[in-house]
């Protein structure tokens, strides 16, 4: 089925249940959001940044945000950095501090990012590329648990 | 000097990257590809330059931008720049409000709704179509989440149907992610006073 995508599912409006015109109306922008899901969360070409520590730091992510069943499917791709979706893990292990406090700061506390974030990144030794990369995971992110918050709404308002 | 810009504006900034944006002459031919740059369109914004560095999102980034904000149907285009305005304001993301409110009123040919939003934030008063939609916006841009069913009801009893609360949930969710780039990788900045 088409409309088989990550946020439908996440939403309880996965393949198996009618997903509504309104929905079906807009196919094409679910179709154009899970191809986005699998560009920051297994690029071809990832960076310092592995599909495991992506699948790691979606799975954090999505916990700030309250969504702990599509963190445990994100978790399941976490490999060696499982230990890194739970939030109070602060990465110094995996020797991820920096880049674990600007992406826990990105995704709950966005107003106050200034540029001694970045800053703070590039001293770090963390190339433009690189930070980039971490800001369209995180930001994909954002837009993708909202959607599936926001859903999850709508199926009970206009069943 | 330039002026990084605090304050809530329908003036646009300028946006001036934290980062090195990709440079065009260094650029690979996916990038290339990605950023549409032809013989006769070599213009492309620095914003643009910057995610380039990222060009597989890039990518997809750019027609699920447009489809959200513009695809017919559904919501008016004034109202899905009210929620991607909710959103920016919740993140403080200065150039993404600058843009959608200067838009929201240009398509309203008024700048009522926007100057309000601006003077009182979320106090200001308006209407109850614009308000059910504005709360919404911020309850969904918090995090987590602060958006549940008594704001799925005022949109109801406000008149908006299935498909306006769905393009509304999109274009919302859409500016937490515009403004985790806009605002994380750039400043807003006023630009000293040039001869043309």
């Amino acid at each position: 089925m088409a409309l088989d995508t990550t946020a439908l599912k996440s939403a309880g409006l996965g393949a198996g249940r009618a997903p509504g015109a309104a929905i079906e109306g807009r196919a094409s922008i679910f179709e154009m959001t899970q191809e986005a899901e699998a560009a920051v969360l297994r690029p071809r070409d990832c960076g310092p940044w592995s599909h495991a520590l992506r699948a790691a730091l979606a799975a954090r992510i999505a916990v700030l945000n309250g969504e702990e069943a599509l963190a445990g499917q994100y978790a399941a791709d976490a490999g060696d950095y499982a230990a890194l979706a739970d939030p109070s893990d602060d990465g110094a292990g995996q020797g991820l501090a920096p880049v674990v406090a600007f992406m826990d700061k990105v995704a709950a506390d966005t107003r106050n990012v200034a540029a001694p974030d970045i800053s703070g990144l590039q001293a770090a030794g963390i190339a433009d590329a690189d930070i980039v990369r971490l800001c369209e995971l995180n930001a994909f992110l954002a837009y993708q648990l909202r959607v599936i918050a926001g859903l999850r709404l709508l199926k009970e308002a206009y069943p | 000097m330039t002026k990084v810009i605090t304050k809530f504006t329908r003036n646009v900034p300028h946006w001036q990257p934290r980062v090195k944006p990709v440079d065009l002459e260094e650029a690979s031919a996916e990038q290339l590809d990605a950023l549409k740059v032809t013989p006769s369109n070599t213009k492309v914004s620095e914003y643009v330059l910057t995610l380039a560095h990222d060009v597989e999102s890039l990518k997809v980034r750019s027609p699920l931008f447009n489809g959200i904000m513009y695809d017919k149907g559904g919501m008016s285009r004034a109202e899905r720049e009210l929620g991607a305005l909710g959103a920016s304001m919740v993140n403080h993301c200065i150039y993404c409000a600058a843009v959608h409110a200067a838009r929201h009123a240009q398509l309203e040919k008024s700048t009522e709704v926007t100057d309000r939003l601006f003077r009182d934030g979320r106090r200001a008063d308006l209407g109850p179509r614009d308000r059910a939609i504005f709360d919404f916006a911020v309850a969904l841009s918090e995090t987590p989440s602060q958006a549940g069913p008594d704001h799925m009801a005022a949109l109801k009893d406000a008149g908006l149907d299935e498909a306006e609360v769905l393009d509304l949930i999109l274009s919302a969710s859409l500016f937490g992610w515009a403004n985790r780039l806009m605002h994380v990788l750039g400043d807003p900045v006023r630009l000293p006073e040039t001869t043309s």
